[in-house]
């Protein structure tokens, strides 16, 4: 170790007394540790799910293989493709945006610290318990996307799928709480100068990204919840036999399915859009455009999700939307390729091993954007989805676009984490090794797909061809397995003996480059200042006349605890969208029987309650007024009063639930009464959350020590409090009004 | 029987509504191929000419081009506009027409197909079609979602509980068209295979007929004995032969079996010795299948096989 040149930490404060020790790591609210912890947890799952996927490729090597049955098969797709997407993929693109934004856009650290510890902290939970259940009676194997009636109890009868839902819920939320910290911490902390229209691609498009995560995972959440209700309530918000209906999962996880997928995409364009510059020594080609395409996506990600279900029969009409709006995405789509390649063109391109993975994202993207867009072809669809033909499309996509970028993000990024290069010389064979494997492994299931092989079977009959094309997609996967393991030596070995960094190996130009690698504690000695989109070009170039550039336009500038409240009611209204939707769903129409609104609920009593409950809004508003004029008695009263109201209104949900329950209507009864406690239930959840919230808000209030934040603090509570109240007005119009009226 | 055609692939089109497809497919691929050749070679061009080394340390800074811009927008817009067009004609040889009484039921069970037809006919697995006729074919989920495919016949479409979809099937020619369950259905997805055998007019009508007739009653003996099993091991609580009690249809109806080429949905081909390891082993032949186990004798196994071998 004597010959290893040691790593300088020039930073001021370097040696910060709680970073020492392993338990340190576990106490961090550190941004950069926390991503440290985000991908070297990624990485023990992409460990996992690659072996699964080896497995499973070993299995499928020759026809009527019996290394494993179908059921252990199963779980092992089931298990690859959620460990994939939720434990490698979206940690692994949280981790670095965890580690490069804050220092991207001048901060210290993120938004909430505290927060985004404990965001991290529930991703190894979730994976806990979604490995769990392994133990607990067999591991899920419905799918990553679950359907049901498949996932039901009378076809999954073991805890596997319980466990899937609980680990998911669990991500979900770390997700969300992630999302809204990175759009607090991208609106409010960036330094003097750096407008949004300025900040790096990849903090750009993490923003756009961050606002998908807040839409999108509550859908999911809101769904799973109702699959939970049905295997462990008895319900049948997804079984025809008791009147639900089997293609509401379909819709419901699909549009939370389709963002999802740029959700895995985005960051890896945002860090494709960092890479390519710097090593081409050119800016981005078109900054505004590859900006403005991802806004583009995302808004076009939420309409299209029925594409993932042509082959039900939705009807000509709902296909011709279909197919419209999901080849629409291909024109920002290929805006984004164009300005890559465009920014490539007349460049001094260094070929490192960073720049080589993003070389071949271009072309391995296009290749799984291409076949996307014979998928976006209804007919087309109806032939090869489930085929192997669509799982070398995703993969195309979620390999060589979201796992290249990566790849050219951990090589591009790693010297400044760890002060070490990575070894250039293994990186080289290892990409060569990574593109040969990949193209191997998938190239050829376009072809077993056209020769009409379905996708998840666990064995397939000797047909022509079948046999030596699945042995050649194994051997590629054979040939990743070993590039991946370069990669985990390569920075293991890195770690210890690698080329010392310095500030900046590549000459690059954002400000994550401007302090010590790695950075000290609280990032920068002195943030430099920023008058345009690369602040450190900016600086070697100064101006020839020697003028200072003109300040910047005043941007507007939010309190962070506003925009992450706001933020949450976005997502939380998503969730309650979802739940209101399946009441309707299930509710308005003719037909229906049993117990309904109309024969069970009290609307004038509940009235009485809702009247409450929206007077506890008003309270809170004046207790909020008076606090602001220091009048902390009668804010207190005021508060006092709101609790007060908010309690009567639970009380008289408990009475109602209770006589609903003497007249034997229960959850299970009919979907009537399914969809209204679920409704009605979490939405209680809710309030008695907020309760809770108000009850410290007045404790705090009443706390000397906290008085001056407090106020702020009772106005975020307030949010969230008028936000259920508006929830309920909806609720309320729907389910009680309705009926009457 | 005709030859099989052994490649089930969507380009091996042998129905209007496949031909159809095929055609859109290889159009999209051409586009998609151009497409895809001009941004790769793009790539390389950029590689060969733009390397350092050959190039000055800071090259000119260009920071976009706004007509370019719009070129690479409208240009794609207009490829999409083009597909959209093409599909939507495509879509339309496959649309079938609402409120028709079906030509054919087709329904997906736990990992076996059971086909309906008209004419009171019941058979599993393996169906058969009259050549050249098209037929409106309605698929059914009976307990989870399947997929019925056969590719070279035309769209998938999905066997959905409660949810019954509505497609054409037709095979220009006589022949065998193998297809499969495409959308994953549990443990054993795999082992949901299809055959499609389409037969000239006569030939299919002359297999209706046949299908219709109640099985042969057993001659004593091996025979004789293997039916009374039949009745007494609880097959017959989920199978179905025709002339022994009530038809239940929780299993592949069995009144033709011996006619058929395959056990357990394609996993095994049928004949005496699979039929027998079948029976005395299910759960090693399709493991998971819901054909239980029922600790039956070797003797019990030779007197049911000598008895489904008289199903024709």
């Amino acid at each position: 170790m004597s010959a290893v040149a040691p790593i300088e930490h020039a930073a001021p404060h370097e040696g910060h007394a709680e970073d020492k020790g392993a338990f340190s790591w576990v106490a961090t609210v550190d941004h950069k540790r926390v991503g440290i912890l985000y991908l070297v947890t990624a990485l023990v799952f992409f460990v996992i799910g690659g072996c699964e996927a080896l497995v499973m490729r070993l299995q499928l090597a020759k026809p009527n293989n019996t290394l494993v049955g179908p059921e252990t098969f199963n779980q092992l797709f089931t298990m690859h493709g959620t460990t994939m997407i939720f434990l490698v993929a979206m940690p692994t693109l949280v981790g670095f945006g965890n580690y490069v934004i804050p220092l991207m856009i001048g901060a210290r650290d993120m938004a909430f610290p505290r927060l985004n510890a404990m965001s991290y902290w529930l991703f190894p939970f979730g994976g806990f318990l979604l490995h769990f259940s392994v133990l607990a009676g067999g591991a899920p194997s419905g799918g990553w996307f679950a359907y049901a009636p498949l996932t039901e109890t009378p076809f999954s009868s073991s805890p596997g799928t319980d466990y899937w839902i609980l680990a998911l819920l669990v991500l979900g939320v770390g997700s969300v709480a992630t999302a809204i910290n990175f759009i607090a911490t991208i609106l409010t902390l960036r330094a003097p100068g750096m407008t949004l229209g300025r900040v790096p691609l990849f903090v750009w498009m993490t923003f756009i990204t961050s606002i998908l995560v807040i839409l999108a995972l509550p859908v999911l959440n809101a769904s799973i919840v109702m699959l939970l209700v049905d295997r462990q309530l008895d319900a049948h918000f997804f079984l025809a036999s008791g009147g639900g209906n089997t293609l509401l999962w379909q819709h419901f996880f699909w549009t939370f399915g389709h963002p999802e997928v740029y959700i895995l995409a985005l960051p890896a364009f945002g860090m494709i859009s960092e890479v390519i510059p710097v090593f081409s020594r050119k800016p981005i080609f078109g900054h505004e455009f590859v900006a403005a395409s991802t806004v583009a996506i995302a808004i076009l990600s939420f309409g299209v999700w029925a594409h993932h279900m042509f082959a039900t029969g939705l009807g000509r009409a709902a296909d011709m939307f279909f197919v419209g709006g999901s080849m629409l995405i291909a024109v920002p789509t290929g805006v984004k390729i164009f300005n890559w390649v465009a920014t490539m063109w007349g460049g001094s391109i260094r070929f490192t091993t960073s720049m080589l993975f993003a070389t071949a994202f271009l072309v391995e993207f296009v290749i799984g954007g291409l076949s996307g867009i014979t998928f976006a072809a209804a007919p087309i669809d109806w032939q090869m989805t489930d085929t192997y033909y669509v799982v070398a499309h995703f993969h195309y996509v979620a390999i060589g676009g979201t796992v290249f970028g990566v790849l050219a993000g951990l090589y591009y990024w790693f010297p400044k984490m760890s002060g070490r290069m990575l070894s250039e010389r293994l990186g080289k064979p290892t990409f060569w090794l990574m593109v040969l494997g990949f193209n191997l492994t998938f190239f050829v299931q376009h072809f077993l797909g056209i020769l009409g092989m379905p996708r998840r079977v666990f064995t397939y009959p000797d047909l022509p061809y079948w046999a030596s094309l699945n042995m050649v997609s194994t051997v590629g996967a054979v040939l990743m397995g070993v590039a991946s393991l370069l990669i985990v030596v390569n920075i293991l070995v890195s770690l210890r003996s690698g080329k010392v960094a310095g500030d900046n190996p590549w000459d690059a130009w954002t400000l994550e480059w401007a302090t010590t690698s790695p950075p000290p504690h609280d990032n920068f000695s002195q943030v430099p200042p920023v008058h345009g989109r690369r602040p450190l070009w900016d600086l070697a170039h100064p101006a020839a006349d020697g003028k200072e550039p003109p300040a910047p336009p005043k941007e507007r500038t939010f309190d962070k605890g506003a925009v992450a409240v706001w933020s949450f009611i976005a997502s939380e209204a998503g969730f309650f969208l979802i739940l209101i939707i399946a009441y309707v769903f299930f509710n308005f129409g003719p037909g229906k029987t049993g117990p309904s609104a109309a024969s069970e609920l009290d609307v004038t009593k509940t009235a009485g309650f809702t009247v409450c409950l929206f007077a506890s809004s008003m309270t809170l508003w004046v207790s909020e007024k008076r606090l602001d004029k220091k009048d902390v008695t009668g804010a207190t009263i005021w508060l006092a009063l709101t609790l007060l109201l908010g309690g009567i209104f639970i009380v008289g949900q408990g009475s109602e639930y209770l006589g609903l329950y003497h007249r034997g209507v229960g959850v299970a009864t009919n979907l009537f009464a399914t969809t209204f406690f679920t409704l009605t239930g979490f939405h209680g959840l809710h309030v008695t959350v907020g309760l809770f919230a108000l009850a410290i808000a007045l404790g705090l209030v009443r706390a000397k020590d906290f008085r001056p934040r407090s106020a702020s603090l009772l106005r975020a509570i307030g949010l969230y409090w008028h936000f259920v109240d508006v929830v309920w007005l909806v609720v309320f119009t729907i389910v009680y009004l309705r009926p009457h009226g | 029987m005709v030859g099989v055609d052994p490649l089930a692939s969507p380009f091996n089109a042998h129905s209007p509504e496949a031909q159809a497809i095929s055609s859109l497919f290889v159009q999209t691929l051409v586009v998609c191929a151009v497409i895809g050749l001009l941004v790769a070679g793009l790539v390389a061009v950029c590689v060969v000419r733009f390397r350092a080394g050959v190039r000055p340390d800071e090259p000119p800074q260009t920071h976009g081009h706004k007509w370019l811009e719009i070129g690479w927008t409208l240009g794609p817009l207009a490829i999409v506009i083009a597909l959209f067009a093409l599909s939507a004609r495509a879509m339309a040889a496959s649309d079938p027409p609402p409120n028709r009484e079906p030509d054919l039921v087709v329904i997906g069970h736990q990992w076996w197909w059971e086909a309906r037809y008209p004419s009171g006919a019941v058979t599993a697995n393996e169906i058969h079609v009259a050549a050249g006729k098209d037929l409106l074919v309605r698929v059914e989920g009976a307990d989870v979602i399947h997929d019925f495919w056969v590719p070279q016949l035309g769209r998938k479409v999905d066997a959905i509980p409660g949810h019954p979809a509505f497609v054409w099937l037709q095979a220009d020619v006589p022949g065998t068209y193998p297809g499969a369950c495409a959308e994953y259905c549990g443990a054993e997805h795999a082992w949901m295979r299809i055959v499609v055998v389409a037969q000239p007019q006569a030939d299919f009508d002359a297999w209706e007929r046949h299908e219709l007739q109640p099985a042969p009653a057993p001659a004593p003996g091996a025979a004789e004995r293997g039916a009374a099993l039949f009745d007494g091991k609880t097959c017959i609580r989920c199978h179905h032969i025709g002339g022994r009690g009530e038809a239940i249809r929780v299993a592949p109806d069995l009144t033709h079996l011996a006619e058929r080429t395959t056990l357990g949905a394609g996993v095994i081909t049928n004949d005496p010795a699979n039929l027998a390891h079948w029976l005395k082993d299910p759960q090693t032949v399709k493991p998971a299948s819901h054909m239980p186990d029922l600790n039956l004798s070797d003797d019990d196994v030779s007197d049911l096989v000598a008895y489904f071998e008289t199903l024709r």
